[in-house]
């Protein structure tokens, strides 16, 4: 019983650690832009400062905000399918295949998870501005997908090991044609690793800042996570939190979705990817 | 087909025995890693031998035609400039901090996750949205639930005056720039935590606990030991991770007060000052440091990367 009570406790903790400052931020949305700037409604609900929708209306209303909700869903959706397409070629070799140079690969993949991102930015500023992927929705998918693919190839490794592939030439010698034996046999066991890395990598994409502001400068690839952060509203002298707040909702609405949706199969990736004794 | 599953089958066949069959394989395997090989390098390697290149001259964008060879007067300003030093103190402090305490948490976090029956969807949900949540969108959460005017740290901390100002010398900033960092990646850690936690053997706890182990004496010698690799690796990640830590200082204090780290002085020096030569000489010093801080801790925690990527 004791035990119980500590594991209610334990959970509960855990639920207010997560969620705190998602509520805060969704309080701070619906808080007057006046109250927040006089520092009226100090609490942590909006009491007497609610402000109904409008914080988000004016977001929406937003020519640049709209745009760059535009320019992060093309480009993470670009690059995830990409990178997961390039990402299942190499990790079906490595699971797979005896080849030389598969030491070589795992290296590079691990070399590159580690790479400082921000030693990158000046040279990779000035490579693109001369040939003109400075500012281009193509500039940001390339680096997306060379930083995503050692978690993608890492997570499809792991899952394509666990894979009887037996069960292929099983299905085969009962009659299946080659193409049957994959899509009936394979492609079902191999989608949710499939699923589960392209998931991370759109999570990656998604959260990327260095990139975005460093390799954009206008709203024509300008992504979310760069444009929060350059959102300055109408008053630049005083940065506009519950409108902030409204746009970081919105832009956190995708992960949740994603998040509600395939809980279970982000947490298999995950844990399947990393450490496997 | 059968080839290569007859390949896989067999792994450890003599080298040699089937020339021809081996070739293929040989050839599909390199064709098929080829994509992803050529995408990894082309944004790092070219860029960063570029750095190198660069960062031997005097370069600055707003006077392209100055350029000239300088040898390495660039490393030798940055490394006899205390603010060099400073950053670097700062980001291993960032480090040292964020990776203790989410080390700590994150294992609290995966033994409830571990042993909960009840609600297991609503718990994952939770944990993994700080994983995917923005940093920025945490950025500015603690940032505004830090600032005095509008925000419930100090009226919901004891001790803390109302009108304390976080923002206003360097270690309360560094402080709330490490809650939010802390906040955002403890589920990262949680999960591989959990991962850990989960190949140890319940046969094995349950006989420690028959032998009359206590809880801590189980935990000690009998949990903590077997997932020793799992804890090494989710601290080589993090560890890598917090050491480049850039995006909640950007958003949080822009480096004012002290709080830049090692990634956004390289940052400020190219992008914002426009100083290619001595931004590329601060951007090879950084690459250095990654690659002496995952030497470090490889060498004293004895990770076996190839173990705990399942290749065994």
């Amino acid at each position: 019983m004791k035990r119980k009570i500590g594991l209610v406790v334990g959970v509960a903790l855990v639920l207010v650690w997560c969620l705190l400052p998602v509520a805060w931020i969704l309080a701070l949305s619906f808080k007057s832009q006046a109250a927040v700037s006089n520092g009226s409604d100090p609490g942590f609900l909006p009491l007497d400062s609610f402000a109904g929708w409008s914080n988000y209306a004016d977001v929406w209303a937003d020519e640049q905000f709209r745009r760059a909700i535009l320019n992060s869903i093309g480009i993470s959706l670009i690059s995830t399918l990409l990178s997961v397409i390039i990402a299942t070629l190499a990790a079906y070799a490595i699971a797979r295949l005896e080849f030389r140079g598969k030491k070589a690969v795992l290296s590079v993949a691990l070399a590159i998870a580690m790479f400082p991102v921000v030693s990158l930015v000046s040279p990779l500023f000035d490579l693109w501005r001369t040939i003109g992927l400075y500012d281009t929705w193509p500039g940001l998918i390339l680096p997306y997908m060379s930083f995503t693919l050692p978690l993608a190839i890492w997570t499809l490794t792991a899952f394509f090991r666990e894979i009887p592939w037996e069960m292929e030439q099983a299905a085969q010698v009962d009659g299946a044609t080659s193409w049957q034996a994959f899509r009936k046999v394979i492609v079902p066991l191999a989608a949710p690793g499939v699923f589960t890395a392209a998931i991370l990598t759109f999570f990656f994409a998604w959260n990327d800042f260095v990139f975005g502001i460093t390799l954009t400068s206008t709203e024509a690839a300008r992504p979310i996570p760069a444009a929060l952060s350059f959102f300055v509203g109408p008053d630049p002298f005083q940065r506009p939190a519950s409108l902030l707040a409204a746009a970081a909702v919105i832009a956190t609405i995708p992960i949740v979705l994603i998040v509600l949706v395939f809980q279970r199969k982000i947490v298999a990736g995950l844990t399947s990817g990393a450490v496997k004794g | 087909m059968s080839a290569t599953t007859t390949a896989s089958t067999a792994g450890t066949r003599a080298p040699r025995a089937e020339t021809e069959r081996a070739r293929n394989e040989n050839r599909l395997g390199r064709r098929l890693v080829a994509p992803a090989v050529i995408v990894m390098l082309l944004v790092t390697a070219f860029p960063i031998l570029r750095a190198l290149w660069l960062s031997f001259y005097s370069y600055s964008l707003t006077a392209p035609d100055d350029r000239e060879f300088i040898g390495l007067s660039n490393y030798v300003t940055a490394l006899t400039d205390s603010l060099f030093w400073r950053d670097i103190g700062v980001t291993v402090v960032y480090m040292l901090v964020t990776v203790a305490f989410e080390l700590v948490i994150g294992f609290a976090f995966a033994l409830v996750m571990h042993r909960v029956v009840f609600a297991r969807g609503l718990i994952r949900t939770s944990i993994l949205i700080p994983y995917g949540i923005i940093t920025v969108v945490s950025g500015f959460a603690w940032q505004f639930a830090f600032t005095y005017q509008n925000g419930f740290v100090n009226s919901w901390l004891p001790f803390v005056p109302t009108d304390f100002n976080w923002f206003g010398d360097t270690l309360p900033a560094m402080i709330a720039i490490m809650v939010s960092e802390i906040w955002k990646t403890t589920p990262f850690m949680s999960l591989l935590l959990l991962a850990g936690l989960a190949q140890v053997s319940d046969d094995m706890v349950e006989a420690a606990k028959v032998d009359g182990a206590t809880w801590w004496q189980r935990m000690y010698k009998v949990i903590l030991p077997n997932m020793r690799a799992a804890i090494m690796v989710a601290v080589l990640f993090r560890a890598l991770d917090a050491y480049r830590i850039f995006d909640n200082i950007f958003v949080m204090t822009a480096g004012a007060e002290g709080t830049e780290s090692i990634s956004f002085l390289t940052y400020r020096q190219s992008i914002e000052q426009f100083q290619l030569g001595m931004g590329s000489a601060l951007a090879v010093l950084l690459f250095l440091s990654v690659l002496l801080v995952a030497f470090v801790i490889v060498k004293l925690f004895r990770v076996d990367l190839a173990q705990a990527r399942g290749e065994g």
